[in-house]
């Protein structure tokens, strides 16, 4: 591994209509072709096959498993044995949801669309993210993978807000702007960077979805005012909050402390060997290189996809633990040192990172250490 | 009134398959269905700069392997987000062994 600091050249803007998304655009980095792993065609469509089999048994026992925590937490409302239960509830309503939402999203959990259209609105729900909103985004978060604004989805700006970075840990954060972007929604806004970004034939649909989720939750807030208890928002709202540190703890190991501003996902993307329960949770998305890489391939297919090309790609990062090991010094040294990333070495049989289009250096600018 | 030009041979496509065709600066994308048909559409994907050759076809739909934008091959019609704008599609007509396209 090596630590990189390149010379400071003053704040990144991360505004979608600011200045780095305009150099971006002009320096042909955004929208650009990424380098990819060579795979043979046979063996990419084999690995693209679709199959409703995988995701169908993990729907079940997601939901499955939903309904009987959720259960058992409202059975033992009252005392101490709720809070196992809850927590549970918690972790697949408030993390779950998240890698159902993006699985669905791209189309390839299910076979079967319909399957992925209905997973995903539940999902979507449950994370609160705005399903027409968050399909666009997403499909630029693909196209410009950490380009410093066009990326609507970097979890870590830089310099890092490290106050914010722990409270999305309990969703205090996310679910602020959430609740804010989907008021704003309801009364018929959309914000100048989502029109950037989502189709105008599109916006309607924006709109409506958030108007049906205010009724949702008005309705959810009436019940607990009139139970005189917060036990119907412990089942719909709340998890997003206090179940949201799994999905935090793996999103920002997906990109942290890595590279920003280029064009090949081994810079800037980290695939970390995780438990089956996380990995469960997470729907193989440890395996963040290769689904950025080739996004078409279903999460049951990642194992195998990662297989055929870690000859080409850094080391996994062993651990959860050993990812946040090398990612929290590179967020510290980012506080004084924006370019500061990490760059891991490639293996002997990977062919060189593309660095061709880094962003240089502001002429003038001195030098880091 | 188009050119016909050849693109590949038939054996070059399996069944349920795309490759891509490059002629004259354009890319085309050529497609044999699972009744054995053959079609071809603009090689690109209207979404954003992705090369539908790199793509899934299941059944009559070809899969952007970018974003997961899908169309009608066989009409160009786009089906699901985010491909919004219909792909251009082009005569084929076989002659003998070889696939051939009429192209603008």
């Amino acid at each position: 591994m090596t630590d990189v600091a390149l010379n400071p050249r003053g704040r990144r803007d991360y505004d979608l209509l600011g200045a780095d998304g305009r150099r971006a655009v002009e320096t042909g980095l955004a929208a650009a072709e990424w380098y990819h792993t060579d795979v043979p065609r046979k063996q990419m469509k084999e690995l693209m096959q679709r199959s409703d089999g995988p995701a169908i048994r993990d729907t079940i026992l997601w939901l499955g498993l939903l309904v009987l925590f959720g259960a058992s937490g409202v059975y033992f409302w009252g005392t101490w044995w709720c809070v196992p239960f809850f927590a549970a509830y918690g972790v697949l309503y408030g993390s779950a949801s998240d890698s159902r939402w993006h699985e669905c999203g791209h189309g390839t959990a299910f076979r079967t669309q319909w399957m992925n259209r209905v997973v995903y609105q539940i999902a979507c729900f449950m994370i609160m993210r705005n399903p027409v909103t968050w399909r666009w985004s997403h499909a630029r978060h693909h196209t410009d993978t950490i380009i410093v604004g066009r990326d609507p989805e970097i979890a870590v700006m830089r310099p890092p807000d490290l106050v914010r970075l722990i409270l999305g840990f309990v969703g205090i954060s996310d679910v602020w702007y959430a609740m804010s972007d989907m008021m704003r929604n309801a009364a018929g806004h959309l914000s100048a960077a989502e029109k950037s970004f989502i189709p105008a034939m599109e916006q309607r649909k924006v709109v409506r979805t958030a108007r049906i989720w205010v009724a949702i939750y008005a309705g959810v807030i009436a019940l607990s005012i009139y139970m005189q208890s917060i036990l119907p928002l412990m089942l719909v709202g709340l998890p997003r909050l206090y179940g949201a540190w799994h999905m935090v703890m793996c999103g920002l190991l997906q990109h942290g402390g890595l590279a920003d501003n280029v064009t090949d996902h081994r810079l800037n993307s980290r695939t970390v060997h995780m438990n089956p329960v996380s990995r469960f949770i997470y729907w193989n998305m440890n395996y963040h290189v290769e689904h950025h890489m080739f996004p078409m391939v279903p999460y049951h297919a990642l194992p195998r996809l990662h297989a055929a090309i870690r000859h080409d790609l850094p080391a996994p990062t062993p651990s959860i633990w050993a990812g946040y090991k090398e990612m929290i010094p590179a967020f510290l040294r980012q506080l004084r040192y924006e370019d500061y990333f990490i760059k891991r070495e490639l293996p002997p049989t990977a062919k060189p990172y593309r660095e061709d289009l880094h962003v240089p250096p502001m002429p003038g600018a001195a030098a880091a250490q | 009134m188009g050119r016909w030009v050849t693109a590949c041979a038939i054996d070059d496509v399996d069944e349920e398959d795309v490759i891509r065709f490059d002629h004259e600066g354009k890319v085309y994308a050529i497609y044999k269905s699972p009744q054995g048909e053959f079609f071809a559409t603009n090689g690109v994907c209207t979404h954003e700069h992705a090369y539908l050759s790199d793509g899934l076809v299941m059944g009559d739909i070809i899969e952007c392997p970018k974003h997961n934008g899908r169309f009608d091959y066989r009409t160009g019609a786009a089906r699901s987000a985010p491909a919004c704008v219909d792909l251009a599609t082009f005569p084929v007509r076989i002659e003998g062994e070889d696939v051939l396209v009429e192209v603008g």
